[in-house]
């Protein structure tokens, strides 16, 4: 039979394939925009040290927002204990590399990048241990209710804050860089330091990774046909609910890793720690679109850029910028740079 | 039944559904009242004070969390908008009505304006990006009163004096064996002012405006299809709320004499306020009175009692640890859970069901 | 609001068919409201089943209710011997039930092939059917690496219903698939279920198309405020218009 007008690829549809093309390229290039226009206000050397900065730490704060925002995506639920594993992560890491001292202070690469290694499994771990109790004992008792779920999170971050000085003390506790990470490399003019350059790598391939299984894997393809109609994938004939906690598992071990790093990253480390990011996280959330996995890759970049450049420039203004940021892009596309929602 | 009546009438409807409660209520509105007359030193008037502004406080959260169903973590930055814009005014411009008023206006009036730009920007999204965004300003609040210390008194927060009634220095003789000073004025106008204030709650949620809530609350889909748009009806709610924390901020200002990031800008006072709001009981206003109530006496003579455990039990560090008064977020957010799971009306919830 | 005896409609199509789904009693509350008031259903197996009625009488409750959407509040659902009543939605699909709902349930962010790839459970989609599949719906094949959202809305529709056929399914349930289509479209769709029932697919259709439920529909239930009042083959409605009219408000144009 012939296909009658109303089933060719019009050019409405052809303008439509072109406009998703063009939001998706649009967004990977607003970091890229926002380190130009840096460019023009700061002198080179002291913008590259920023970029530098400003990329590390937003890689970061990617890999920590990453399964908070997937879980978000899939399930609805904005767990705030999502804070209490990053800061558990980081003391955790803190507390290994000070058992490790041995092999920390050692002048062997090997021995130095096997410790960083310790401590990033252990925090994972120590952090995906605590979201699967998380998520049996604390969330699933009030799943769909969420007012209750929200309120719940929010005491169990507030108690995890608390636990910290018992166990850990009450002071700010130090996170000592492998050897191999301390310091910095010249390069050209400008002085970079090693153990941000580490977590750029680290950053990217996380984020590689996960783009990965999110693309090529029938699970990856379930989290991401979940993310956009959670009760159309059940009506296929597949579980969610073990998708969901095997996302909520990973996501908190990220975190906890991702708490590991930014310890590393800022070399002290307080209780607060994980609430004061979460903060960034949300940001970095609402910026990019619930369940986006790129979008909280641009916009952890935009936000670790924008910290820096603007805590250059004007210091106090630093959170503020972020948050100003945040509610410019709310203003221009409310659901976020690259919704993955698409109800 | 003309008392009913007349009770009826003041409450605005509002029913208390249970005879315990009703007396209990009673029990705690004639305590506040008569404070200083039976009260010993002033650390129990200064408990009698912080239930009554913690009552207009958690109130005023009830009717975000409770009559609308929205999270807010932005409450004390509007607390903090009322104290800040009376104090400010009253140390820059002395202590008289006119600084009072027009710092504690400007308060109150920012706080709305804000809460309306949260709200509109927000909630026609989602109501999580609503949650999400009052913890970013949260943040950014409470580090921006900290930085700009020559207007706020940074991290110390900044003491003045107040209008010349509540000023220490008064003295209008003796009544019933107590003097009556300054303080105890300026305590009456603290309660005065909380009573009026929940009293005019008790109207708004019992008013057109109030039943239309209550139809979003139970389906916003058909509110939304009946005409009523569901995200202008929260955010006007939302600016009500951040008015009314910012009138508690601005009787604070007045009552302390001082005021500083952790006195209204600190997690520990949203926290506190949601733990009196899940004790005291959600969605029904008398909550507020019971929670601020239960929680302020608590954490007046509890803390004694955990000093006390803390010191005993040094011989286990751990134990020892966990029960030191510095820990007592700890505790409250432990209760706080258990509330949630256990006891999600809360203590007029079960009263109630009696 | 007492439904006639159904167990009429039942006894009939037992002595000519199997039933595959049987409904009893079947009721459904959502929050508040009472929407199904005791359902009874016989959905013969190789036929086409059409649920008629006017807007709000539940028949898209009906179908979700089946697959565990919502949850029975009281009642029996029984599918290929099978009780399902309380059967979680994976489980329920999983026994062979394929769903297209009224909003078409695509996932617009994935491609048209991530789609179809979804669908087919037990695997990669067999070549052969997804030959066929294709061939019934040309576009999805030019739209093959595109994200899903791009497609007009009759294209929509097309992936929908193919996702529920890309693997043979015991049980079809369609909510409205021609809402809003043009003539043309619909007349497509029309070929294309006509060789679903040469191949004895059993399907549960939801459908205000008369057209469509003519040229199509094997027999009719018509709901009237959360009830099935009538069930009959379509030769026996078509020909009795005193019960089009006092049920569905209009009459068929049916031949007598």
């Amino acid at each position: 039979m012939n296909a009658p007008a109303s089933l060719q690829p019009g050019t409405a549809s052809l303008l439509a394939v072109w406009r998703v093309r063009a939001a998706h390229y649009g967004a990977h290039l607003l970091p890229v925009a926002l380190g130009l226009a840096a460019l023009t206000v700061i002198p080179f050397s002291t913008w590259a040290s920023l970029t530098i900065a400003g990329v590390a730490m937003g890689v970061i704060i990617f890999i920590m927002a990453a399964g908070l925002g997937l879980v978000f995506g899939l399930m609805n639920i904005l767990n705030f204990a999502h804070g209490a594993f990053i800061t558990f992560g980081a003391y955790v890491a803190a507390a290994v590399l000070a058992r490790m001292s041995g092999w920390t202070q050692a002048d062997d690469a090997v021995l130095n990048l096997l410790a960083f290694a310790a401590c990033g499994a252990a925090a994972a771990t120590v952090a995906g241990v605590l979201g699967y109790a998380t998520e049996r004992i604390i969330i699933r008792p009030v799943y769909g209710a969420h007012l209750k779920q929200i309120l719940v999170t929010v005491g169990v971050l507030i108690v995890a804050e608390q636990l910290v000085p018992v166990f850990w003390g009450g002071v700010p506790v130090p996170v000592t860089r492998p050897a191999l990470l301390r310091g910095s490399i010249l390069i050209g003019q400008v002085a970079v330091e090693r153990y941000r350059l580490v977590a750029i790598v680290t950053g990217l391939l996380v984020y590689g990774g996960m783009v990965a299984v999110l693309a090529r894997t029938r699970i990856g393809l379930l989290i991401r046909a979940g993310v956009q109609n959670r009760e159309m994938v059940e009506a296929l004939g597949y579980r969610i609910q073990a998708v969901f906690i095997l996302v909520f598992v990973a996501g908190s071990a990220l975190a906890g890793f991702g708490g590991a790093m930014w310890g590393l990253y800022h070399e002290l480390i307080t209780a607060s720690l994980g609430s004061e990011v979460l903060v960034l996280t949300f940001i970095v959330i609402i910026i990019g679109g619930p369940g986006s996995t790129s979008g909280a890759f641009y916009a952890a970049l935009l936000v670790g850029l924008t910290a820096n450049y603007v805590g250059f420039l004007a210091p106090k203004l630093a959170l503020g910028s972020n948050i100003a940021l945040m509610l410019a892009i709310l203003m221009w596309r409310p659901t976020g740079l690259l919704p993955a929602s698409r109800n | 039944m003309g008392l009913r009546r007349i009770l009826d009438g003041i409450l605005s409807g509002e029913k208390i559904g249970s005879r315990v409660l009703a007396w209990v209520l009673l029990a705690v509105v004639i305590a506040l009242a008569a404070a200083p007359f039976y009260v010993p030193g002033s650390r129990g008037l200064a408990a009698a004070a912080r239930v009554c502004i913690f009552i207009v406080l958690v109130a005023s959260y009830d009717l975000l969390l409770g009559y609308t169903g929205l999270v807010s973590f932005a409450h004390t930055v509007f607390y903090g908008f009322g104290a800040y814009g009376a104090a400010v005014a009253l140390k820059q411009m002395g202590p008289d009505w006119g600084a009072l008023i027009l710092g504690g206006g400007i308060g109150i009036v920012s706080a709305v304006i804000l809460a309306l730009a949260i709200g509109l920007l927000t909630l026609r999204v989602r109501n999580i990006f609503f949650s999400m965004v009052t913890l970013a300003v949260a943040s950014l609040f409470l580090v921006l009163a900290s930085q700009l210390s020559d207007l706020t008194g940074g991290e110390d927060g900044m003491t003045y004096q107040v209008p010349p009634p509540f000023g220490p220095a008064t003295r209008l003789g003796t009544w019933l064996g107590v003097p009556i000073t300054g303080t105890v004025l300026a305590y009456y106008a603290v309660f005065v002012a909380a009573v009026l204030l929940f009293l005019g709650m008790l109207r708004f949620v019992n008013s057109p405006f109030g039943r239309v809530l209550q139809a979003i609350r139970e389906n916003d889909f058909r509110a939304e299809a009946l005409g009523y748009s569901v995200v202008v009806y929260r955010s006007v709610v939302s600016c009500v709320a951040a008015g009314l924390a910012a009138s508690a901020g601005v009787m604070t200002a007045v009552w302390l004499r001082y005021t500083g990031p952790n006195a209204v800008l600190s997690f520990s006072i949203m926290l506190d306020v949601l733990l009196m709001l899940v004790i005291g009981g959600i969605g029904s206003l008398y909550g507020a009175i019971l929670g601020a109530t239960v929680l302020v006496l608590g954490q007046a003579y509890l803390q004694d009692l955990m000093q006390l455990a803390s010191d005993s039990t040094q011989a286990w560090p751990l134990i020892s640890a966990l029960v030191h008064p510095d820990r007592w977020l700890l505790w409250l957010g432990i209760f706080f859970i258990l509330f949630v799971y256990v006891f999600p009306t809360g203590i007029v919830g079960r009263l109630r069901r009696k | 609001m007492t439904p006639p005896a159904v167990g009429v409609a039942r006894a009939e199509s037992a002595a000519n068919t199997r039933a595959l789904l049987t409904l009893e009693q079947v009721q459904t509350h959502i929050g508040r409201y009472h929407i199904l008031h005791g359902v009874d259903l016989a959905i013969p197996e190789g036929e086409v089943t059409m649920l008629l009625g006017r807007n709000g009488a539940g028949k898209t409750t009906t179908l979700r209710t089946v697959l565990g959407l919502w949850r029975a509040s009281a009642g029996r659902i029984v599918f290929g011997g099978r009780d399902v009543t309380h059967l979680a939605t994976p489980d329920i699909a999983q026994l062979g039930i394929a769903y297209v709902p009224e909003d078409m349930g695509i996932f617009g962010g994935l491609t048209v092939r991530e789609n179809l790839i979804l669908a087919a459970r037990s695997g990669p989609p067999d070549p052969e059917r997804l030959r066929w599949v294709l061939g019934l719906f040309p576009p999805l094949e030019r739209f093959w690496g595109s994200p899903a959202g791009v497609l007009s809305g009759a294209q929509k529709q097309m992936l929908a219903i193919a996702r529920a056929i890309v693997e043979p399914r015991r049980l079809l349930l369609i909510d409205e698939p021609t809402k809003g289509l043009a003539p043309a479209v619909v007349n497509q769709l029309i070929g294309v279920f006509n060789e679903l029932k040469a191949q004895r697919t059993t399907i549960l259709m939801v459908e205000q198309n008369v057209m469509l439920a003519r040229a199509i529909g094997d027999r009719v239930a018509v709901m009237v405020d959360g009830c099935v009042v009538h069930s009959a083959s379509m030769t026996e409605f078509e020909a009795d218009a005193d019960v089009q009219g006092r049920l569905l408000g209009f009459s068929l144009g049916g031949q007598a």
